[in-house]
């Protein structure tokens, strides 16, 4: 027996997607945004910025819901996102 | 977009706050992991939620890392003497009351140097938003105790831990008459920008405590790296909006309660004056 099913409006839900953009040379490199992007889609990268850190990175950009919380968590101004064209 | 500007990568730079922050003087002086530029951006994102015109905003801030925050927003601000922020805030409450006052400054200059300051403004009702970034600690000076530093918890002048117990901010705001009495910590930071949000609408005195990790200088002597803060806002904390104040004293072992503590009405210090002062005038 199916344990759940698949409920009424699944078709009619809209994910929205989000365009993350990265000011790199703000970054202090905290990882906020890397450990709680709820679909896990940051990365430290291995460049520096300007001031030596390690500004974060995503190789999954289609992943990104447009939830905003790296932007709101973010101490530095330094990462943002946008509702995807 | 230029050739070496990869996607997804903004070398300009336009933040969505860009409007209200001094963009030539970021990055901000504040520490990697530093909480305050959380609670800062939280507070700015909440004035552009009011759609009140940013002119008719002023923030105050004392002394301290905190205090910093007057000097990056672009909004007419002043950066005052060492506890005196709320003081100049009532001055330029009192003379222009059509303004909302907001005072950013932290635990140790809004409690313990001008913890007197504070309790008479929530006394009096001024019509103020108060945002307290407590980070526990004396950051700025290199990490003494503070009156908020939680017992045991070991600091440049406490080697051994504190012996005391710290100070229950929400408790103090309430029982000195405060209209609205929040805390949230910087994970929590949408239910942070909500509160701000409100406050900064409510009419009379109104105090938000954010926790905020300071790495440096607490969380170093207290093996807590900046993640490792935000994990334990993120386990030893309770969202009981309407809890009694009295139980709010921080405690990370028994759990830390958050939420809307207190949102009552009372007459403001401003009312209060126009009806008792200058009722004759007209
Ligand atoms: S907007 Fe949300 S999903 Fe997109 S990168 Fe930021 S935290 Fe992740
Ligand atoms: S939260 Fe901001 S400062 Fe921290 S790593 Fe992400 S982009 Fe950098
Ligand atoms: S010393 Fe502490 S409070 Fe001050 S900027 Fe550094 S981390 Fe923040």
């Amino acid at each position: 027996m199916a344990f759940w099913r698949q409920p009424l409006d699944t078709q009619e839900i809209h994910i929205t997607k989000g365009l993350v953009t990265i000011i790199e040379d703000r970054c202090k490199g905290c990882g906020y945004c890397i450990e709680f992007c709820p679909t896990h889609m940051l990365a430290f990268s291995d460049r520096f910025n300007k001031k030596g850190y390690h500004p974060p990175q995503t190789s999954r950009p289609d992943d990104c819901v447009n939830c905003h919380y790296c932007e709101i968590i973010c101490p530095e101004f330094a990462i943002y996102s946008v509702e995807a064209p | 977009m230029s050739a070496n500007t990869q996607p997804g990568i903004d070398h300009q730079g336009a933040h969505p706050l860009d409007d209200l922050i001094r963009t030539d003087r970021i990055p901000h002086i504040w520490c990697p992991g530093c909480g305050t530029g959380t609670a800062f951006s939280s507070c700015l994102t909440a004035i552009k939620a009011t759609g009140i015109p940013y002119n008719q905003f002023t923030m105050v801030s004392g002394i301290g890392c905190s205090g910093r925050a007057a000097g990056y927003i672009k909004i007419d601000s002043f950066h005052t003497t060492h506890g005196r922020a709320i003081p100049f805030a009532s001055g330029i409450k009192m003379a222009r009351p059509d303004l909302n006052v907001i005072v950013f400054s932290g635990d140790g200059d809004l409690f313990a140097i001008g913890g007197n300051h504070f309790i008479h403004a929530a006394r009096r009702n001024m019509d103020m938003t108060v945002i307290c970034v407590n980070n526990l600690i004396y950051g700025m000076t290199g990490g003494q105790v503070a009156a908020t530093t939680p017992s045991k918890a070991k600091t440049t002048t406490t080697p051994f831990g504190n012996p005391d117990a710290p100070f229950n901010l929400p408790l103090m705001a309430y029982a000195a008459g405060a209209s609205y009495v929040a805390r949230w910590t910087i994970l929590h930071v949408r239910d942070l920008t909500n509160a701000i949000n409100e406050a900064l609408l409510k009419k009379g005195f109104s105090f938000i405590e954010v926790l905020a990790p300071c790495p440096v200088n607490y969380g170093r002597r207290n093996k807590q790296k900046s993640l490792d803060t935000l994990r334990l806002y993120r386990e030893k904390t309770i969202i009981r909006n309407g809890a009694d104040p009295a139980r709010a004293d921080i405690d990370f072992g028994r759990g830390v309660i958050l939420g809307t503590f207190i949102d009552r009405d009372r007459d403001t210090c401003d009312e209060l004056y126009d009806a008792t002062c200058r009722r004759n005038e007209d």
